[in-house]
This record gives structure tokens, C-alpha cells and sequence, in this order.
């Protein structure tokens, strides 16, 4: 078994060389957290081709010491939900620009900076910090998600007690072509309290974010992202959430554009009657640059009479790849569990690739668990009805797109952040399908 | 208005005739009416006429007032006044009747240069139209024919044909899959179009459609062929003894 060895070697000197990029801090109410997240790292090393958990996705990029170099893209056009009002925290490349950012005072919602608040020795978000990734740890290693906890330089602490009354936006400007942005935010949404998080642009070059999500009972938390326009931006984002009994966790991410994205969602319901949807609609176009793709969620039902539902779908063309590893598992008390999964691609011409790995693994007899996976071309029945119609085809074939995302879209409850969206992809559609 | 000579067409995938010298012409104002057995090659008259992908013209020639139709993209065709009401109108999840209404509405506006109509106008439009068709707002608001009945799918069609106004409208077989009701309900509708300056072509296998929608002329195709042209009467004598005897006649 040599080959395997050099392969476990490779990865842990890769683990190596980023933890000797930039030191993790010793001192503060994080300390603790990054240095058991460094043990974590060791003891895993970075992601492997090897991996099954990287099968499709070649974590290369991602891994390197260094971030590999990406253009800043001038798109030219208001930035999403800046119509929208919200409290807006801005970062250019993984740094806090308060210049740009609104005073974060809210009723019934604390908000603290990482890099101000991670000084103190006692904090509340010790609690949450790096606990919810190490939770998420298993049973699948996600050791890049390890590395943030461990070398986060920066991201918002946010307790929520009651009723916000806006939602808390958080813009990331990318403006370097090397800037490496490693962002670790907590929420905790305490008993009733509600939060609505915007998150939209490409960060930096590279960008590792990991959102820890904790939802007490009844809590409810609504998340809408939009991860910007750049061509050649990486990203690998983990969202790790808790919820717990009535309460609700509704997440939905837009992607278009970026040469590399993996977006985990963990999801772990431990109290009975709890919500937890997420969605996602990603649109890709290889003729500018590669495009890469990766949703991998993994949703856990620990408790009763939970409902949880994934919904991906993804529009490619021109070589772009796209790639969905879904799974739900239902604990041996989870009865009554309500489990749905589908993830969709509309593939616009031959050269594009799509690969799924639905999966159930399910330990209850008493529930009710689906999924499905779908790749196809747009409808040639449909597109001639709505041409006949005297829809010009290049429009046909945008309300096609459209009809396609449909379900992911409705998965946002604000219909005024949802028209941001369509708002959004119709552009996109405007600029790719002519 | 309509004007097709000697028509050939074969399928695109296959090396097979399916119309093999269609002459046909419908003069502003009337009603022509085509029938004749399955297979015969009606259907695909009608989406050659629109614009359908899969099929060759080999031979022949269609206009629609001089212009030529083979010639055009569909949604051309529609802007120049052409409609074809489908006999199986497709199902467009998450696209709202409405939207897609007005989408079609404006862009054959602009096609034409004609000014789009504003939201207003179009939702005043679109009431008008829908109520005499007994289309309440629900069904308006509905994603394209999505859980429609079968009789509000062909109702939805003679909403589209009544808000785009198109001159020569083409009903491939309206009548299939409907009540009694529900045909009176569509013909009604189709009825109510008819003036001088738009004409029709109904296609359908069976007399009873011409009951409620009364045609100056009657066509009876077969093997790809026009091969009996009549007044009304001749649907009539299809009702009473089938197409054999008109078959046999003309072979």
C-alpha cells in the first residue's frame, strides 16, 4: 500500500505548510478552540484526490499554501441586496472596513467583531466557537473547515435575543488579486429570537469561511448569499448549524461565476418539530474561465417529527462542472421524519458534466425520506411553444432557465430578496443566452 | 391571406414523406376546416406551418400574405400573425400564466414596433379577455398549464390566440380531450374572434368541433394529401360513413 502512504504524507505536510502561513492566536476566549482545531488538522491533513469526500472536486487549489492568483472582476453593477435594509458589515478581502460598514446596533441582536472581541478571555461565543465545526467532523472529515477554526483572522459574533429588526448584511469586496480571506463567524439565535443573515460578493481570491449557525428552540434564522460575479475566485465555505426543537433554519445560495466552489452545509436537528431547508442555484459559463461547482450537504435528524429539505439545481454550459453530494441521516429516534432531496442540472449544451451522489442512510422505520437527481437539456417542446408565442428563442430559453430554478428560488421566504435574485439571474441570463 | 403550394415535407430524423403536395388557400375571413384519419399528415401541416423543428420541406412553398413562412424563425412567424393552439399545450413550471402572457404579448409588439403595453394595460387586457372565457385570476396566476384540466389547457389556448390577435389562427385538433361543455365553451371563444380580417384553419377528426365553429370550408386530407375539398356538408358525410367511401372515391 505505498501509493496510500505517500498520499497521507502529502496531505499532512500540505496541513503543515498552511498552519505555518499564519500561526494560530494564543491568546483569547478562541485560544482553546484553535488549538484543539490544530490537533483536529494534524490528525487528518488536508484533503486528498483520494478522498471520497473529494472525488469530483480536486481540492489542490484550495490546499496551497498560498492563494493561487484571481483577477478582480469590475462588474459594474450595484452590488445584490443594496436595495435592501439591512446592517451592512463590510470586509475587503477578509478585513473589517469600518469606514463602510453601518453602526451594528440593534435592538435585541449583539454584534462583536472576531478580531475585537477574540482578545477577551471570557466571551459568550466561546460556547460556539469551533463547537459546532467539531461536531461537523464527523462522521466525515472536513479538515479545511478545521484549518478556519484554527486560523480565522477575522469574522462577526452575533446573539440574537429577540426579534431583529433588519437583517445583518455582510458584504465581502474582493479587491486584491492575491488576497487570502479566512473568515469564522458564530450566530446563535437564542429561544424565539429570528435573524435574517445576507451574505454577497467573492471575498478575496481565495476565500475560507466557516459560519457556525446555533438555534435554540423556536429560534428562527433565514440565510440568502449571493457569493458575487468574479470569474477566477476560489471558495470553500462550511455552514455548521444546530437546530433545535420548532425552531427553523432556511438557507439559500446563489452562485454565478468562480472558477472553484465547494459550499458544505451541515445541518445537525436535535429537537423534535424543527425545519431545516437548504437551497441552492448555481449558473456557470466555462467560455469565461473554468467553472467548478460543489454543493456537499450532509443533514442529520436526531429528534421527532423533524422535516428537512435540499434543493439544488445548477445551470451549465460550455464545459462547466457541476457537482452535488447530498445526504440525509436519519437517526434510529428520529420517527416521523420528513426528509427531501433533489438536485437538478440543466446541462445548455454537450460539453457541460454534472455528478450526483444522493444519499439516505436512515436508522428509523417510521418516516418518510426522498430523493432524486436529474440531468437534462432544456425542453425542445416547451421552447417551440413559448417561440410560437412570438418569445424570441434567446429569451424562450431564459424563461426555461428560470421555469428550471423555480423551486430553489421559492425557497427564499422574503419575496423582496427573492426578486433580488431572479433580478440577478435574469442579468446573467441576458449577458450568456443570446 | 394563408397560401401553400405543393408541399412536401419528410421527417428530419428519418427518410420519410409526410406531406407529399399540400395545396391550400385560405382567402381573409374564412374558416377552413381539415379532416381526415390518423396519420394522414394534418398535424404536421401545422407545425411545419409554425416553425417546428424536425421536419424538411423538400418541396413547395407557404406564405402568409406574401411573405414567406419557411423562412422564418417561429417566433417570427407569430409576430407576422401566425398562432397555432395546440392540440397538447405544454406544461411550464414556475413561469406564471401571467408572465409568460406578457412576455409573448410584448415581444410580437416590438417585433412589429409597436410600443409594449405597461403592466396596467396588459392586466386590463388580460381581465377583459379572461372573463369571457370564464378564466378566473387564479388560474392567471397559476405557472403555465400547470394542473390545468385538460379543458382549462385548451381554454388557456384561446386566451393566448385572444390576447395576441393573430390573422390566421391554426386549432390543431381543440376538440380533443374535451367535454361537450368545455367545446362549447372554447368554440364560443373562437367564435367571438372571428371577423373579416382573421381567418382560421381548424383541424380536427371529428364533425361535432364544426358544430360550434361553422366553416365556409372543408378539406379532407389523406396520405398527405389534400384529396376532397367541400362546403360543410362534407364533414357531415365524414360523420355519417367515415372516411372510407371518400377514400375509395378518390384512389
Amino acid at each position: 500500500m505505498a501509493a496510500p502512504m505517500r498520499n497521507d504524507a502529502a496531505r499532512f505536510a500540505a496541513a503543515e505548510a498552511r498552519l505555518a502561513t499564519a500561526g494560530p492566536a494564543t491568546q483569547g476566549f478562541t485560544a482553546q478552540a484553535r488549538r484543539r482545531a490544530v490537533e483536529r488538522l494534524r490528525g487528518m491533513g488536508l484533503p486528498g484526490r483520494r478522498d471520497e469526500y473529494w472525488k469530483y472536486t480536486d481540492p489542490t487549489s484550495l490546499n496551497a499554501p498560498e492563494a493561487p492568483e484571481a483577477a478582480v472582476f469590475d462588474a459594474k453593477e450595484a452590488p445584490l441586496f443594496a436595495g435592501v435594509d439591512a446592517v451592512r458589515l463590510v470586509f475587503v478581502d477578509g478585513v473589517f472596513d469600518a469606514g463602510a460598514s453601518d453602526d451594528p446596533a440593534m435592538a435585541g441582536v449583539e454584534i462583536a467583531l472576531l478580531s475585537a472581541a477574540g482578545r477577551a478571555d471570557i466571551h459568550w461565543a466561546q460556547a460556539l466557537y469551533g463547537t459546532l465545526e467539531e461536531r461537523g467532523q464527523s462522521p466525515v472529515a472536513r479538515p479545511l473547515a478545521a484549518l478556519n477554526t484554527a486560523l480565522a483572522s477575522d469574522g462577526v459574533l452575533i446573539r440574537v435575543t429577540g426579534q431583529a429588526a433588519r437583517p445583518v448584511h455582510l458584504v465581502y469586496r474582493h479587491e486584491s488579486a492575491t488576497s487570502d480571506a479566512v473568515l469564522h463567524h458564530c450566530i446563535a439565535i437564542e429561544e424565539g429570537a429570528d435573524l435574517t443573515l445576507l451574505e454577497s460578493g467573492p471575498a478575496a481570491a481565495r476565500f475560507n469561511k466557516v459560519l457556525e449557525v446555533d438555534i435554540a428552540k423556536g429560534g428562527r434564522f433565514h440565510h440568502v448569499r449571493a457569493q458575487g460575479r468574479d470569474h477566477e475566485r476560489r471558495a470553500v465555505t462550511h455552514v455548521f448549524a444546530r437546530v433545535a426543537g420548532e425552531a427553523l433554519f432556511k438557507s439559500f445560495t446563489l452562485t454565478v461565476n468562480g472558477q472553484m466552489t465547494r459550499n458544505e452545509c451541515v445541518i445537525e436537528i436535535t429537537g423534535d418539530d424543527a425545519v431545516a431547508h437548504v437551497a441552492g442555484a448555481a449558473l456557470g459559463d466555462g467560455a469565461y474561465g473554468r467553472f467548478h461547482h460543489d454543493d456537499t450537504v450532509f443533514v442529520t435528524h436526531d429528534a421527532v417529527g423533524c422535516e428537512s429539505r435540499q434543493v439544488f439545481k445548477k445551470v451549465l454550459k460550455n464545459g462547466a462542472v457541476g457537482v452535488f453530494q447530498g445526504k440525509i441521516l436519519v437517526r434510529p429516534d428520529a420517527q416521523k421524519t420528513d426528509g427531501y432531496q433533489i438536485s437538478q442540472a440543466l446541462l445548455l449544451d454537450d460539453d457541460s458534466q454534472f455528478l450526483a451522489k444522493p444519499e439516505l442512510e436512515i436508522y428509523a422505520d417510521d418516516v418518510q425520506c426522498s430523493h432524486g437527481s436529474t440531468t437534462g437539456a432544456i425542453d425542445e417542446t416547451a421552447l417551440f411553444y413559448l417561440r410560437s408565442r412570438g418569445v424570441p428563442k434567446a429569451d424562450a430559453t431564459a424563461l426555461m432557465v428560470l421555469s428550471f430554478l423555480a423551486d430553489a428560488i421559492a425557497e427564499i421566504e422574503d419575496p423582496a430578496l427573492a426578486d433580488e435574485v431572479v433580478e440577478r439571474l435574469e442579468a446573467w441570463l441576458r449577458r450568456r443566452i443570446r | 391571406m394563408l397560401e401553400i403550394k405543393n408541399l412536401h415535407v419528410k421527417l428530419e430524423e428519418e427518410d420519410k414523406q409526410i406531406l407529399k403536395g399540400v395545396d391550400l388557400s385560405i382567402a381573409p375571413g374564412t374558416v377552413h376546416a381539415i379532416m381526415g384519419p390518423n396519420g394522414s399528415g394534418k398535424s404536421t401541416l401545422s407545425y411545419v406551418l409554425s416553425g417546428r423543428d424536425g421536419y424538411v420541406v423538400t418541396q413547395g412553398s407557404a406564405t402568409l400574405d406574401g411573405a414567406d413562412l419557411l423562412e422564418m424563425e417561429p417566433e417570427e412567424r407569430a409576430a407576422a400573425g401566425l398562432f397555432l393552439a395546440f392540440q397538447y399545450p405544454v406544461e411550464i413550471p414556475g413561469v406564471g400564466n401571467m408572465t409568460f402572457l406578457r412576455t409573448a404579448l410584448n415581444a410580437q409588439r416590438k417585433a412589429r414596433g409597436e410600443a409594449e403595453l405597461s403592466a396596467g394595460e396588459f392586466l386590463k387586457l388580460v381581465r377583459e379577455k379572461a372573463k369571457t372565457l370564464k378564466i378566473d385570476a387564479e388560474m392567471l396566476k397559476r405557472p403555465v398549464n400547470v394542473g390545468f384540466s385538460g379543458g382549462e389547457k385548451k381554454r388557456n389556448e384561446i386566451l393566448q390566440m385572444a390576447m395576441l390577435e393573430p390573422r390566421m389562427c391554426i386549432l390543431d385538433e381543440t376538440d380533443s380531450g374535451l367535454d361537450v361543455d368545455a367545446m362549447k365553451l372554447v368554440a364560443d371563444g373562437v367564435n367571438a374572434l372571428r371577423d373579416a380580417g382573421r381567418s382560421f384553419l381548424v383541424i380536427t377528426h371529428y364533425q361535432r368541433l364544426l358544430d360550434h365553429i361553422r366553416p365556409d370550408i372543408v378539406h379532407i386530407m389523406a396520405d398527405g394529401r389534400i384529396i376532397k375539398t367541400g362546403g360543410p356538408d362534407l364533414a357531415l358525410v365524414v360523420e355519417e360513413n367515415g372516411y372510407a367511401d371518400i377514400l375509395a372515391e378518390t384512389a
